[in-house]
């Protein structure tokens, strides 16, 4: 009873609350209500038993994604009612789309069976004796390395490219230059100057 | 009352549509068709981990992961070429991208 109940409130709210990511007026709530629904979405991750992917949905998505955001809508001088213009116009195709896709999920939600000798070809059973995250780390460092492997290539990738992106090179701003202060010598760095008592330079 | 898995199915179901309707909705605003994809990945990552528990079959949560690890990838590069962009131009309509050519 209390699992159904917990499914229900985290559902609802992840649900309430993706809708006002999408309608709301204001792009700082958008974000707001976004980390929200990933709050839920991580509740809903504890009620299945993936404790790890829970707390790693909070971590990544609430603690760098949605921070991510955050800077870009308020570090962006846009005019977000101008941007909301003809949104109106949108609805009925939108409606439409959304409407067809919904039916078509439910149609395939609707009509399906687990294909019962798809258990022989579980490539990783779940263990029961040890915790999810345990388990997991098992499989991830072993089978999935290459996967892994490749997760951190793109996630190296895209730190690069965000950075070339948004790199800029402001003229008139003094920069270090290393080779520059390494080459420098006593001949080249010092002046003397002979100073007559009783006047300045 | 059991709480099985076509109970997370319909709620995936729901998000994935509403993050595509958000995507319709918001046709000139970049930031949120962004959090709409986010909305979207997040629904199919529902689907995976409700199925990886369903089979009791963990590689469902390993691809779970791997999309997060794309969805954070796609959102520092969706929003660093926003940046560029507003640098650019001065505003984030998206009906203006096409005016970038080349």
């Amino acid at each position: 009873m209390i699992p159904a109940l917990f499914f229900y409130l985290f559902s609802a709210i992840a649900v309430a609350s993706a809708v006002m990511v999408i309608s709301a007026k204001n792009p700082v709530h958008s974000v707001l209500f976004l980390i929200l629904c990933f709050f839920n979405a991580a509740g809903l991750f504890v009620l299945l038993g993936a404790e790890f992917l829970a707390m790693i949905l909070v971590v990544v998505y609430v603690g760098a994604v949605a921070v991510l955001f955050l800077f870009v809508v308020m570090m962006l001088d846009v005019d977000f009612v101008e941007l909301r213009q003809g949104m109106l116009n949108y609805l009925p195709v939108g409606a439409t789309v959304g409407l067809i896709v919904l039916v078509e999920l439910a149609l395939v939600f609707g009509s399906w069976v687990i294909n019962p000798s798809s258990v022989s070809t579980r490539a990783a059973p779940t263990p029961t004796d040890i915790t999810n995250t345990e388990a997991l780390g098992r499989i991830l460092y072993t089978d999935f390395i290459y996967y892994f492997q490749a997760a951190g290539l793109i996630l190296l990738v895209a730190m690069v490219g965000a950075i070339v992106l948004t790199l800029r090179h402001k003229e008139g701003v003094k920069r270090q230059n290393i080779s520059e202060q390494v080459a420098r010598n006593p001949a080249t760095a010092i002046e003397v100057v002979k100073v007559k008592p009783g006047q300045g330079i | 009352m059991e709480i099985g898995l076509s109970h997370y199915l319909t709620v995936a179901a729901i998000l994935f549509t509403i993050g595509i309707f958000g995507i319709f909705l918001n046709r000139k605003n970049v930031i949120v068709i962004l959090m709409s994809i986010e909305l979207i990945l997040l629904a199919v990552n529902i689907n995976l981990v409700a199925f990886s528990v369903a089979l009791n079959d963990l590689v469902g949560q390993v691809f779970a992961l791997l999309v997060l690890t794309v969805a954070a990838g796609e959102a520092a590069i969706g929003l660093a070429i926003l940046v560029t962009y507003f640098r650019n131009r001065g505003s984030i309509a998206v009906e203006d991208i096409n005016l970038m050519k080349g």
